[in-house]
């Protein structure tokens, strides 16, 4: 049967056949049906429903945990964790950012202002029944301020601690070496004594061994699995009230766009975006059903920093920071062409506010307004009439050249991964350079390298402003400047101004709430017009929850503010499930016809290879022949 | 395949004929010869090509401690940037990293240790960089393993059967149907396959999981199917994806083989067509097959990091760039000579099978 044979001529049958496989294949592959089991898989979760009627709410995060222990943990999804596992002395009132008691009732400060007393509150319970207590507190303290390891993540709080002892157990006293009136802000995780002191090295304790962890705020963590999940469930003694939600799981979702996904598909009851949602994804979910945006003022401020000559404490000068920028009308004259209005419209698209003062309007106590005789309002006019002041006048060409001849060239540090950095340096280059202005936009992966070595003359800076503003204030003193060159240090951007540092000194050692909040507003005048940090608009922090799991929940500020990264508990715990939020809810909707279209595809697939096989045999029974 | 291919194996040598008893020894009764020195001859290459394997992974070493030193970033700036730290706590991280000691005596140090398997301690999370890295290494196996058998089969499968109806409209549909996959970006095809089968569109309900490796309240066999459940779009897309790669490897080396006389004699013979490409054709054509599976089982380690990403896969791909980002010294010298190893390993392995398969390598 030699005809047969030669593959050269195959039969059009065989075609056909050929072609059915690679469909089917393609097909398989397709419909993801390669992999078994997947038909059932959907029922594990399905189970759970039979639970009784826990309530989960479950948060998309994407960052990782770098470490659940308070003494050592740095970012942002941990502490907020911390928050809900741990008790404060103080938390921050979600109507106005004011300090309110928290495991702390009430705080003293003595005559001399150096030494507070707390009043430890005698209803905060241990998880594990024992009572909370000020040994506790000072415990805490003392290690952080005893153990390097301890005071990896805190110990900014402790630095100006000279005695920390609980005279009883309702009593903390804290002695310190020189006045501080940020003592109602000590963001520090209290906790219980006679768990931690046991732990060895703090260096390496995680605290991620043993659930449930033992803790005395509104959750108690009981699971965590690496970049999967974290679970608390709700602490039922909390002394302020249990939580409305039974459970909250914090789920990983790497992916911004996947963690949209499982929104809109109900997997999820929150998203709050890293840092925010864009303005695409909130624009498209703005229109889907059951869901809610919160486009909320955000935090954070975004500012135009310029170089103001790179310096040690000691005045080693460093750096190549342009010369032009040591002159004040230049400075100002630069922001004074930057069209802030555009920024929020185009760059932001409508989610952020145009910026003023330092700190941004949320924090309503410190919030400052340049008056209208200071204000850098846009005007390229106005600010090609300084340059030609300071001496930089247009040449032949266009372009602006100093007294040395040379062509005005800036350089501006931008972050490679902040697609408003790069947008934003695209417009100033437009701007600047109708000013004569060369602008070579210069957006790394790590700016913190030439940052540090003072090697910019720009660069696009921001903040995460925290209800008691030292922080932030603290970071433009002389003080903060770093020892050696190119060192590490808390500066941000190598400000040091006399005026700037004598008020900060007053405003840390004003005790009254009023007159420090006016020595704050002070300083933010100066530094606005030293022009070496003036703030371009202040972010939105957008997020989205699904109505039908979270029926409400509390921002901060209350009246219009965020969800995710509050300083304070207030969200999780004041969140009110919906009416169809009892578990199982939070995962798949429709499952069951998951499970058949699963089951389905299956068949499909399974009589698809079963044909294949038949027409095989048949084929095989005419080589028989 | 083994009993099958052995006389197939044997008859390929195309282009060496007839059994010279000298020369490069094709195969066949020949190499039954002088088995003792055929032996020896085997170990002698097998060692050479291990102890090259040892050298490499050394060399490995040596790069990974300078290759990452030369990443622009301070790991402890970059970890405390954005931060309210004081100067004693930046200067305190310095010293529990032992970044303050000159860079040489950090290199002997870190070789000293490593030698015995201990790669130090992660900066970012506090842990022994080989705890870190066995916690994630289970998920990329599971995620890139089961890809990898997946697309090995079905690029083999369908690579051996275009080839062999090369040019036929199938031929040229499955050829450009892999291509297609092939160059369409993984995080791409992942969120796509999300919004249509996880999320659901239309008359497409969500079926599957929008992400991670589990959804943390199964246990037992439920754990099992949700783990499966959780599994299905990764590896589709994965495999969606690297099929082609095989595909054509298998397709252009059959094709090779397509003409050559052995074929026609199978065929004089009388055999059937689907036993004459079975028993002979492809087992001659797999041998570039074998180098590249070699090359992407070793690769199935360093995992599929824009696939981890999209579907929050909790693997090594996704810890490889937490620690390129910081940069993560400790996790990330380690996680770089754990991925090379096991390409080294997988190489070296399959230099070693070569010999077995095609008695022509190693002589």
């Amino acid at each position: 049967m030699v005809t047969r044979v030669p593959p050269r001529s195959p039969r059009p049958r065989r075609g056909v056949r050929f072609l059915l496989t690679s469909g089917a294949a393609a097909l398989a592959l397709a419909a993801g049906s390669v992999v078994p089991g997947n038909p059932l898989a959907p029922a594990p979760q399905e189970a759970q429903a039979d639970d009784g009627d826990k309530t989960t709410l479950t948060v998309a995060v994407a960052q990782s945990v770098d470490s659940l222990s308070p003494f050592l943990a740095q970012r942002l999804i941990s502490t907020s964790i911390h928050r809900l596992m741990y008790d404060y002395l103080t938390n921050y009132d979600a109507k106005d950012n004011q300090a309110i008691p928290a495991l702390a009732t009430e705080w003293k400060p003595s005559a001399d202002k150096l030494t507070w007393t707390y009043t430890i509150r005698s209803d905060s319970k241990w998880s594990d029944g024992r009572k909370a207590t000020a040994e506790d507190a000072a415990w805490t303290f003392n290690k952080m301020m005893t153990d390097e390891a301890a005071a990896t993540s805190n110990g900014s709080f402790v630095g100006n601690f000279k005695k920390v002892t609980a005279p009883t157990p309702e009593r903390l006293v804290i002695e310190l070496k020189e006045p501080q009136a940020t003592m109602a802000a000590l963001d520090v995780p209290i906790v219980p004594r006679h768990v931690w002191e046991k732990v060895g090295d703090f260096s390496k304790f995680n605290n991620d061994q043993k659930f449930p962890v033992v803790g005395n705020g509104p959750f108690i963590l009981t699971e965590y699995k690496v970049d999967s999940y974290v679970k608390l469930k709700a602490n039922k003694d909390f002394w302020r009230g249990s939580p409305k939600f039974d459970e909250i799981v914090f789920r990983y979702y790497k992916d911004q766009d996947a963690a949209v996904a499982a929104l809109r598909k109900g997997e999820v009851s929150f998203v709050a975006g890293s840092p925010s949602l864009t303005p695409a994804q909130s624009a498209s979910l703005k229109t889907a059903e059951n869901i809610k945006v919160n486009d909320a003022p955000g935090r954070r401020f975004y500012a135009l920093a310029t170089n103001p000559g790179a310096r040690t404490k000691d005045g080693t000068r460093f750096g190549d920071g342009h010369p032009a920028l040591l002159d004040q009308r230049v400075r100002q004259a630069l922001f004074m062409a930057v069209d802030r209005r555009t920024i929020i419209d185009r760059v932001f698209q409508g989610h952020a506010v145009e910026g003023e003062g330092y700190i941004p309007p949320r924090f309503k106590e410190y919030f400052w307004t340049p008056s209208a005789g200071q204000k850098l309002s846009y005007d390229p006019a106005k600010a090609a009439a300084l340059l030609d002041e300071a001496g930089y006048r247009k040449n032949g060409a266009g372009k602006r050249v100093g007294k040395d001849g040379k062509p005005l060239d800036l350089r501006i540090l931008c972050h490679a991964t902040d697609p408003n950095d790069k947008a934003i340096g695209k417009y100033l280059q437009e701007w600047w350079g109708d000013l004569g202005i060369g602008l070579k936009v210069n957006c790394l992966d790590n700016v913190s390298d030439p940052w540090y070595a003072g090697e910019y003359d720009l660069a696009f800076d921001g903040w995460s402003v925290n209800p008691d503003p030292d922080f932030v204030l603290s970071i433009h003193t002389c003080a903060a400047l770093p020892a050696k060159p190119k060192e590490s240090a808390a500066t941000d951007n190598f400000i040091c101004d006399k005026q700037y540092d004598e008020l900060y000194a007053k405003q840390l050692a004003e005790y009254d709430p009023a007159k420090r909040a006016d020595l704050v507003k002070q300083m933010e005048s100066r530094l606005y017009d030293t022009g070496y940090m003036n703030v371009m608009a202040y972010p939105n922090a957008v997020e989205a929850y699904r109505t039908d799991q979270i029926k409400s929940i509390t921002t901060m500020p209350s009246a219009a503010g965020n969800i995710y990264g509050q300083d304070g508990y207030w969200s999780w715990w004041s969140a009110v499930p919906a009416a169809g939020a009892s578990s199982g809810s939070s995962d798949e909707g429709g499952s069951s016809t998951g499970v058949l279209i699963g089951i389905g595809v299956a068949v499909v697939v399974l009589a698809g290879g079963g044909l294949l096989f038949a027409m095989r045999r048949r084929s095989t029974a005419e080589d028989r022949e | 395949m083994s009993t099958d291919s052995t006389p197939a194996l044997l008859k390929s040598a195309p282009g060496v004929d007839s059994a010279r008893t000298d020369g490069p020894a094709p195969a066949g009764p020949s190499a039954r010869g002088p088995r003792s020195r055929s032996t020896t001859a085997y170990l002698r290459y097998a060692a050479g090509k291990l102890a090259g394997a040892a050298i490499s992974l050394f060399a490995v070493l040596v790069t990974s401690f300078f290759l990452f030193r030369l990443i622009p970033g301070d790991p402890v700036k970059q970890m405390t940037g954005g931060r309210q730290v004081s100067t004693e706590q930046i200067a305190a991280m310095r010293r529990e990293f032992g970044l303050d000691l000159p860079l040489w005596q950090q290199f002997t140090e870190y070789c000293g240790k490593a030698l015995t398997g201990d790669f130090g301690t992660s900066y970012q999370f506090r842990a022994p960089v080989m705890d870190k890295i066995s916690e994630a290494l289970p998920a990329t196996l599971l995620l890139t393993g089961t890809a990898f058998v997946i697309y090995t089969v079905i690029g083999i499968w369908l690579g051996a059967r275009s080839a062999w109806r090369n040019g036929s409209f199938g031929d040229r549909f499955n050829t450009a149907f892999a291509l297609t996959l092939y160059s369409v970006p993984s995080f791409w095809l992942g969120l796509l396959l999300i919004i249509t089968l996880s999320v659901g569109i239309g008359p497409i309900p969500g079926i599957f999981p929008t992400g991670g490796m589990e959804s943390g309240d199964a246990s037992g066999f439920g754990y099992v199917l949700d783990v499966a459940h959780h599994l299905v779009l990764p590896v589709v897309t994965l495999v969606a994806v690297e099929y082609a790669r095989t595909l054509l490897v298998m397709r252009s080396s059959l094709l090779d083989e397509m003409g050559s006389d052995y074929l026609t004699t199978a065929r004089a013979k009388g055999l059937r067509d689907d036993l004459v490409r079975r028993r002979h054709a492809v087992p001659n054509a797999m041998l570039p097959t074998v180098t590249l599976l070699f090359v992407n089982l070793g690769n199935t380690v360093a995992g599929a990091i824009l696939v981890e990403t999209v579907f929050s896969w909790p693997g090594l791909g996704g810890l490889f760039y937490q620690a390129l980002s910081v940069p993560d010294l400790p996790l990330v010298q380690a996680l770089f000579f754990v991925f090379a190893a096991a390409v080294i390993l997988m190489n070296t392995l399959a230099d070693v099978i070569y010999p077995l398969l095609d008695p022509r390598v190693g002589r």
